[in-house]
């Protein structure tokens, strides 16, 4: 036992472990130092993570808006070809059960089919009286829907109730009014049961609706369902079909929806379908991020120089510690490992204390503006990541000057 | 049962009875020259031989040498030629990483700035010596509390060496160098930087750890300090001359 031991256990060598701790006093022992070493990377860092961080909550702001109408609305209608007289007409026709074939569709919240009714020279009135001598007043248009048309078009029933499958199938006579057009007809409540004519026939209004976002020129129409339109107005064909699509179910119900509703010529469907959600917001991004992306660079490469002088400062300040620390058998891989190890936990600290800053001040800035923060995470954890980083390469020289340092004059100079 | 407890049988001189342990420290014609135009000769080819549990003092004024001799004995530097066998082991040509692990396991070095951390604990001071030793982690606590309480220091376990006298620092950076249990203890000026009191309990010190068996080598400018050992040694202008 007294030859000393050439081969010491590996648990007892100079271990990762020692290291870190060694490090970690290194780094502790002049607090107010550290606090201004990290100050840049804290800075930098943040301001990445902020620039980053609003670009993508205005840019989410900016679909939110659109998205709320336009990214889950869906139409197919039959696709149509020109012919030789330069008229247009269409190929094909959408099947009356449109609906329900879309419907199953995953992604498809409601579909509707909406169709335009040719009056011909039939009035709708509230009172059917003729009298020659009146001027004739413009119609308020005639739709024919199938039953889901409001969740399809996101409309509300203000009073009464919209028609179901059930008025549908058996051709009753029941209207739903656009709010518009029942102000036009003088109907004011449904709970009287009035009734509307178109001709001579009578309509009973069984509900009233507002708000229909998708197509607002049904607020001055009369909406009855496609079974009485087919037997009273001589509907033939459906006209359109309005989908309400889960958001970013667009692109996958396009080319799913015509193969449903015309097995065996889906290219007789013509679908228009929101765009993914990406194309947008990223085109946005683009221009407000280039400019803060480099201001943000500029501060981490500040920052960078800022832990590498500091750190360099250190080794200068503790040649007599490294110098010790060789005495004591510190190899120069072990004395540039400690070195290098203070300087990436400083720019790690400060990459911490930065993208925390960085999320902080996004979040205040869109609470202040009522926005929704988005902030992708993972930019958030590469931030902190990045500072680490910043620290390695900043430390690389200081590390390098430290294992350099000989002893000798390092002690004898030492305090 | 320690290093020290081992050693100390032979007093000295040097063996000779290949049975015998090889010296502690023995110089075969080292000399170390800088280069230079002409080059400078910090020691011309030397010899000496220190066994196991022997108190050597060298002497000089400064500038003869002492230094350069203490860098090589101390594999803080090597030989520009010659030999030095560190407990029997070659260290002339040995690798860097070779000659860091015989310093943390055979050396331990006082100096006569104390190099203390500033900014860690006595106790905290003494532990630095063990990570880089090898010292078994369950152990290294109790080895440092016992060092620290061989040099009296027992009561300042938890103090900055900032708030210390300048002998309780050297005390201190003695109970660092103890506490891996070298097979040898250079010292350079240890008393240099002291008032004549703490001097004095530095030296009573090194008398204590010479007569518990360790080899002790005390580099000096002061005569009264270089008294206190058995053998010395002259350096004047790089030549180096025991004293009888």
């Amino acid at each position: 036992m007294t030859t000393v031991a050439h081969h010491v256990p590996r648990t007892d060598r100079f271990g990762v472990s020692d290291l870190l701790a060694e490090a970690a006093a290194g780094i502790g022992a002049r607090p107010g130092r550290l606090v201004l070493t990290i100050l840049g990377t804290v800075l930098g860092i943040a301001s990445v993570v902020v620039t980053v961080g609003l670009a993508q909550t205005a840019a989410g702001q900016i679909n939110k808006q659109f998205d709320a109408v336009a990214a889950t609305q869906g139409v197919a209608k039959p696709a149509t070809s020109r012919g030789f007289g330069g008229d247009t007409r269409a190929v094909g026709t959408l099947p009356w059960d449109s609906p329900e074939r879309a419907e199953r569709l995953n992604g498809v919240e409601a579909a509707a089919l909406v169709s335009e009714v040719e009056l011909g020279d039939l009035d709708v009135t509230a009172v059917p009286v003729h009298d020659p001598s009146a001027p004739r007043v413009a119609n308020p248009a005639v739709i024919a829907t199938s039953p889901h048309a409001m969740e399809a078009l996101g409309g509300t029933v203000v009073q009464g109730r919209y028609f179901d499958a059930g008025h549908d199938q058996r051709a009753d006579r029941v209207v739903v009014l656009g709010a518009e057009a029942a102000r036009r007809l003088g109907v004011v409540r449904v709970d009287r049961q009035p009734s509307i004519f178109i001709g001579d026939r009578a309509y009973q209004v069984i509900g009233i609706v507002d708000g229909v976002l998708r197509r607002t020129d049904l607020l001055s129409a009369v909406l009855l369902p496609n079974g009485a339109a087919r037997a009273d107005l001589a509907l033939t064909t459906p006209g359109e079909l309005h989908l309400h699509l889960q958001v970013a179910a667009g692109p996958v119900v396009g080319s799913q929806l015509p193969t449903a509703l015309s097995p065996n010529s889906p290219e007789t469907v013509d679908v228009q379908m929101p765009a993914g959600r990406s194309s947008v917001r990223e085109s946005v991004q683009a221009d407000i991020n280039a400019i803060f992306l480099a201001l943000g660079g500029v501060a981490l490469l500040i920052g960078g120089v800022g832990i590498a002088n500091v750190t360099l400062l250190s080794v200068l300040e503790r040649v007599g510690e490294i110098g010790l620390r060789r005495a004591l058998g510190a190899t120069r891989r072990q004395i540039a490992a400690q070195f290098m190890v203070e300087s990436v936990v400083v720019g790690m600290l400060g990459g911490l204390v930065g993208a925390a800053l960085g999320v902080a001040v996004v979040t205040i800035v869109s609470a202040a503006s009522e926005w929704t923060p988005i902030l992708d995470l993972r930019m958030v954890g590469a931030a902190a990541l990045s500072g680490g980083l910043i620290g390695l390469l900043a430390g690389l020289y200081p590390s390098l000057k430290a294992a350099s340092i000989e002893p000798i004059s390092a002690l004898r100079g030492g305090v | 049962m320690t290093v020290m407890d081992l050693l100390g049988a032979p007093q000295g001189g040097a063996p000779t009875d290949p049975d015998q342990p090889p010296p502690v420290v023995e110089l075969r014609a080292v000399e170390r020259q800088f280069p230079g135009d002409p080059p400078v000769h910090a020691l011309y080819p030397a010899d000496l031989q220190v066994g196991a549990g022997e108190y050597l003092s060298v002497v000089g004024p400064s500038g003869s040498g002492k230094s350069t001799l203490l860098n090589l004995l101390g594999l803080l530097d090597r030989p520009s030629d010659g030999e030095y066998l560190l407990d029997g082991i070659p260290t002339a040509h040995a690798g860097e990483r070779e000659r860091a692990a015989l310093r943390a396991r055979h050396i331990g070095f006082v100096f006569q700035a104390f190099h203390l951390l500033p900014h860690r604990t006595v106790l905290e001071n003494v532990l630095l010596a063990t990570i880089y030793s090898g010292v078994p982690r369950a152990e290294r606590r109790d080895r440092a509390v016992e060092a620290l309480d061989r040099v009296g220091l027992s009561h300042r376990l938890d103090f900055r060496p900032t708030v210390l006298s300048g002998g309780e620092r050297q005390r201190t950076a003695v109970a660092r160098a103890v506490v891996s249990q070298p097979r040898v203890l250079l010292a350079d000026e240890p008393t240099g930087n002291l008032d004549s009191e703490s001097s004095a309990a530095v030296l009573e010190l090194f008398d204590e750890l010479h007569a518990s068996g360790l080899t002790l080598l005390v580099i000096t400018h002061e005569d009264d300090v270089s008294a206190r050992a058995q053998r010395r040694v002259r350096i004047i202008d790089g030549h180096m001359r025991e004293i009888a």
